[in-house]
């Protein structure tokens, strides 16, 4: 377990050695903060609704971004050979890498917090929607930054793992959506193995065992295929 | 401490190392020589647990890398090939990170640390990006961090590649340093560097070992003869006559030098050293001997006859 959080923090902080991170976080700012100034200026309206409604959008470009580099990286440099050399197991270094972008996303999503405090002061802030709402998009994110992980972990090739990772996650985000054109005995398998269902869900205010169950599978699953993956070792 | 039994790696129908065993004692210093693709770095990749075998096994120190990969990793230091290291992290930062991973406590890491740039040269760069550094550093960095958790047995593959001359007398120095304590198996293609720095070498081609013993055995039996020059204040006419009665030599070459030198070239099959035998006929014959040397067939033509189809 030390060696996990050991990795894990080198994982931080080699993300904000470079100015990837700062780049990234900012541009997440961007467009939260124009989407929720647009709702409350323009409509008049002090609701997160519109936050909580693209930030899954920007997450399909967001978490591929930041998990492109986790292993195919390592792969490119060389530096996954010492790395796995090193006394842990293979596990340890996808938790590792996992929670680093998990911590990350965490640290990104919670600068909105800012916008839930201002509406909280000037009209009425729905508590039920909003918690739901940011233990929706951790999960969704976790279950995210797990599949771009697992992506990563296919190739040496940044850029084939960007595209990779943002081609899985948004297949996921649409399962729910092409449900009018599976026969109905599908129709419900497909929703339910959708990412974005889950997350309705849990904006509607109500935190379900089997939402949240719904992620952590996919996290786990996804982690179980990145450790298959690495188990073919390269050269 | 190393036993590598019928060790077969595969990549797909490819056979990279095919059916290789040896045995690395405590504290000896073993050269893997070979051509590039000959499976040295795949032997290595397999003592580190990195991949594992196909067929056969390795144990260290007893330990078998398929069932006790974590117990094994502990007691290695690996330096892989082009010393891959994180470019973005200072030399510092990147040996706390390798000493925590290495299972180092956390009070040592500062002494560790303080250790291993002593030993590898690297206080005027702790604090230094990787990036930044020449290479001949980063191979520091890297043995530094094979070193930092003192184990006993280093793996370094062609640990001086891409480094200037100055640089590889320096690296070959701290292997020798390191080679006192330690069992140290490195990968190379430079032939003068396993004569300097190892204790025995294996010579592996095409997936299979094809030589096994010291610089100076694999040498003897390897060479086809020897050559030996021989120059005495003379003329050549006296030494011809009686060399000419000696069994299975024969002179290559007379070469006058200066106005009363003659320098032999002689060359035999014969395994036993003519030295002796020359130096006493010259003091017999009231000769002023002027030079006598042997040149044996060297690793490199060695490895040239074995490594060559």
């Amino acid at each position: 377990m030390r060696e996990t959080w050991t990795l894990t923090k080198r994982e931080l902080h080699s993300y904000f050695d470079s100015p990837a991170a700062y780049v990234v976080m900012s541009v997440f700012l961007l467009f939260t903060g124009w989407f929720f100034g647009t709702t409350l200026f323009l409509e008049n309206s002090a609701s997160l609704r519109s936050l909580f409604d693209l930030v899954p959008f920007i997450f399909l470009f967001f978490i591929p971004a930041i998990t492109m580099g986790t292993f195919a990286e390592e792969r490119r440099s060389g530096t996954l050979e010492l790395l796995l050399t090193m006394p842990v197991k293979d596990w340890q270094v996808i938790v590792g890498k996992l929670l680093a972008v998990i911590l990350f996303l965490m640290a990104s999503v919670s600068l909105t917090v800012i916008y839930a405090l201002t509406i909280a002061s000037i009209g009425d802030l729905d508590a039920g929607a909003t918690i739901g709402g940011y233990v929706g998009l951790i999960l969704l994110g976790s279950a995210c930054a797990s599949v771009g992980i697992f992506a990563s972990s296919l190739t040496r090739n940044q850029i084939v793992s960007f595209i990779l990772g943002f081609a899985i996650i948004f297949a996921l985000f649409l399962l729910d959506k092409v449900t009018a054109f599976v026969p109905s005995s599908l129709a419900g398998i497909l929703q339910y193995m959708g990412t974005d269902f889950h997350y309705r869900n849990l904006l509607r205010g109500v935190i379900d065992s089997r939402d949240v169950l719904y992620y952590i599978s996919l996290t786990i699953f996804a982690c179980v295929l990145t450790s298959y993956s690495m188990s073919r070792r390269p050269e | 401490m190393i036993e590598v039994d019928g060790l077969v790696k595969r990549y797909g129908s490819e056979r990279a190392v095919d059916d290789i065993s040896f045995q690395v004692q405590t504290g000896e210093v073993l050269g893997f020589l070979g051509p590039n693709g000959a499976g040295k770095t795949t032997t290595m990749k397999v003592i580190t647990c990195y991949l594992p075998p196909s067929e056969g096994t390795v144990w260290v120190d007893g330990l078998d890398v398929r069932t006790h990969s974590l117990d094994v990793k502990r007691k290695i230091g690996y330096l892989p090939e082009n010393t891959p290291l994180y470019q973005e992290m200072t030399v510092y930062d990147y040996l706390t990170f390798v000493a925590a991973m290495r299972g180092v406590d956390s009070t040592q890491h500062a002494s560790r640390i303080a250790e291993m740039a002593d030993v590898c040269g690297l206080e005027t760069v702790l604090g230094k990006r990787i990036e930044a550094l020449s290479k001949g550093f980063r191979q520091r960095v890297g043995l530094a961090q094979a070193m930092i958790h003192d184990p006993p047995i280093l793996i370094l593959d062609e640990p001086t590649t891409g480094l200037d001359p100055n640089q590889i007398v320096e690296i070959r120095e701290l292997i020798k340093k390191i080679g006192k304590e330690k069992t140290v198996i490195l990968s190379t293609h430079i032939l003068s560097e396993v004569q300097l720095s190892c204790d025995r070498v294996l010579i592996i081609h095409k997936g299979k070992l094809v030589a096994d013993g010291t610089p100076k055995d694999l040498q003897e039996s390897f060479s086809s003869g020897q050559q030996i020059r021989f120059g005495v204040q003379t003329p050549p006419d006296p030494v011809l006559s009686v060399l000419s009665g000696w069994n299975g030599i024969q002179i290559k070459e007379t070469v006058r030098t200066g106005d009363a030198e003659t320098l032999f070239t002689i060359t035999t099959e014969r395994k036993d050293d003519l030295r002796p035998e020359l130096f006493r006929l010259a003091v017999d014959e009231g000769w002023v001997l002027t030079e006598l040397g042997r040149d044996q067939a060297n690793l490199e033509d060695v490895f040239r006859h074995l490594t060559t189809d």
